[in-house]
């Protein structure tokens, strides 16, 4: 189990990490997601002993790692990493798999078959004899995943492993992640800008923005419920609106967004600044005139502002009082004979409006 | 114009016939500036690497001294050297002047200065990314120093030819503390090429000066040769 605890990191005079914290499970696949320049690498730099933190404690099974000076070659030895641009030894791929297992003494026999199972386990078999310089950027990248692995790590760390990869790369080394977990139990923190391969792979979140984990929790909990209008925003809530809580009762209340009122589902009493997050899907578009009546919903009535297509799907925005996105399908926005300036409804349960307390930056 | 032509007939003819003086000279110049070359790179790598690994005050500026050593004139050495080893000198009951050894310690100071700086420039030109891969993989400290050579082993070998060229086509230091002595023996004789060279030529022996600057050509070619074939492995 890694505790980190309070962890900050400064380079100089700019701080990079401040107050990190999270328990990550034995086993467990934790993904960090967050803007570029948050802090990710510098966090798993941290994990796997290649920098020191400025502040708080980073344990493994209980052990402070950074404070074991003696046994800091043994606690790296448990723990293997992938890094963003894999670094290709100026050898064989056979050699470059090779390198862990000569640093812990193993014996010719025995990397010999090491190395073609871990080869084979990459889909790379019988590419032991080529140079590894002579590689694609995919294949080196499963190379040093098979380079790490096959010393057996606990942890495996792996810091934007297919940011630059094609998408069957990033496909394959993927459902190696996955593989890898299941069949190894690792426990694999692999940090990431794609919320989306965040969701696909790990058992739970962590969202790094501004020096600490603004949200930790599973990736369903993280798109539904963010923690904040930041978070909200970096996980592709398209409609991030600010709000005064005007009236609550009973978990529920009204909010007023520039002279709309808009009812969710929320604890915050009267007067509160509240920020809302409703995901585009869940909202309904309609004609103006046939909008239903939705009981304690929302049904707010306005004008089309713009139509963009968005794979195949439309993005419909409708200013009512303030800007609502919503994604159609090409034939609904053709049935519906939306337009830009078409009035329209648009509609969403109170249920399907998560609010969170506004951040003031 | 005759006498170069003639010259160059006659240094042919010294080159093909093996001529026992010439080859002497040739080998016993192969000989000091090698052992130099080796003396010097066992010195440079770790002391390469312990400025470029290290972090202690001053680094930089003992850099950019290394760097403008690589200027430094061959006479400086020489006349160091001289001063360091002469009767006189802290080393003179070593009896080291105008020996072979002379020569050596002298081309080893002459050249520590650039194959210290290039080690330092091979060793920081390796990707930090395969330092950061090393350390991950469990790499003890001499694992991690071992295998930072590997991956900078080019460079490496190309700073030892660097190395070896410069000692062996300078003159002002094997002059000053070699004397450029022809003893009947093969190891008490300071006589180099480049000495030769200087010596023959103000005699007016130039066919045997053009036979021992192309064999010094030569030599700088062949060790050229090596490294571009070892590179292109």
């Amino acid at each position: 189990m890694i505790e980190l605890e309070n962890v900050s990191k400064r380079f100089d005079d700019k701080t990079v990490l401040d107050g990190v914290t999270a328990r990550i499970g034995r086993g467990e696949i934790f993904a960090v997601i967050g803007p570029s320049g948050a802090g990710k690498s510098t966090l798993l730099r941290l994990v796997d002993l290649l920098d020191s933190p400025s502040g708080g404690t980073i344990r493994i099974d209980g052990i402070d790692i950074h404070a074991e000076r003696e046994r800091s070659l043994s606690i790296r030895r448990m723990m293997g990493m992938v890094f963003q641009k894999p670094a290709a030894f100026n050898t064989t791929v056979a050699e470059n798999i090779a390198v862990g297992l000569r640093f812990r003494g193993a014996g010719e026999s025995v990397i010999q078959k090491k190395v073609e199972d871990a080869l084979d386990m990459v889909g790379l078999a019988g590419y032991g004899e080529q140079r590894a310089r002579t590689l694609s950027g995919g294949e080196m990248q499963r190379v040093a995943l098979a380079r790490a692995m096959v010393i057996e790590p606990e942890i495996l760390l792996m810091d934007e492993p297919t940011a630059n990869l094609d998408p069957v790369s990033v496909e394959k080394i993927e459902e190696l992640v996955l593989q890898i977990n299941r069949d190894h139990g690792t426990t694999i923190v692999i940090s990431t800008h794609d919320m989306y391969q965040g969701q696909r792979l790990a058992h739970r979140i962590g969202v790094l923005m501004n020096g600490g984990f603004a949200q930790v929790g599973s990736p369903r909990e993280v798109f539904t419920l963010p923690a904040n209008q930041d978070v909200a925003r970096f996980v592709g809530t398209e409609n991030v609106v600010e709000g005064v809580v005007v009236a609550a009762e009973f978990g529920s209340s009204v909010v007023d967004v520039g002279g709309v009122r808009v009812r969710a589902r929320s604890s915050f009493s009267q007067g509160e600044e509240v920020c809302l997050c409703i995901r585009s899907e869940d909202i309904r578009i309609a004609p103006a005139a046939g909008a239903r009546g939705l009981r304690g919903g929302n049904i707010l009535p306005g004008t089309v502002a713009s139509i963009s297509p968005r794979g195949p799907f439309s993005r419909v925005t409708v200013d009512c009082g303030f800007p609502l996105s919503s994604v159609l399908s090409w034939k609904v926005v053709d049935d519906l004979e939306i337009r830009k300036g078409s009035p329209v409804s648009a509609s969403f349960t109170a249920e399907s409006v998560h609010v969170v307390r506004a951040t003031r930056n | 114009m005759y006498e170069i032509i003639e010259g160059f007939v006659e240094a042919a003819r010294l080159i093909v016939t093996l001529d026992p003086d010439v080859m002497a000279i040739a080998a016993r110049s192969i000989v000091i500036s090698l052992t130099a070359t080796i003396l010097a790179t066992l010195l440079a790598i770790p002391l390469g690497a312990a400025i470029n690994f290290g972090t202690f005050p001053g680094r930089k500026s003992l850099i950019n001294l290394i760097q403008t050593l690589y200027s430094l004139p061959t006479v400086i050495v020489g006349l160091l050297i001289f001063l360091l080893i002469s009767r006189v000198g802290p080393f003179g009951s070593l009896r080291l002047l105008f020996t072979p050894t002379a020569m050596v310690i002298a081309q080893t100071v002459l050249i520590l200065p650039i194959m210290t700086g290039l080690t330092i420039s091979a060793l920081s030109g390796v990707d930090p990314v395969v330092r950061d891969t090393l350390y991950s993989l469990g790499a003890t400290r001499l694992q991690f120093l071992v295998n930072i050579m590997k991956e900078a082993r080019f460079a490496i070998l190309a700073t030892v030819a660097v190395g070896f060229g410069r000692a062996i086509s300078e003159v002002g230091a094997a002059i000053l503390v070699g004397g450029n002595i022809a003893a009947s023996s093969f190891g008490s004789s300071t006589r180099v090429l480049t000495t030769a060279i200087s010596l023959e030529t103000s005699m007016g022996n130039i066919p045997e000066s053009i036979a021992l600057g192309i064999i010094l050509l030569a030599i700088a070619l062949g060790v050229n040769l090596a490294i571009t074939t070892v590179q292109h492995r």
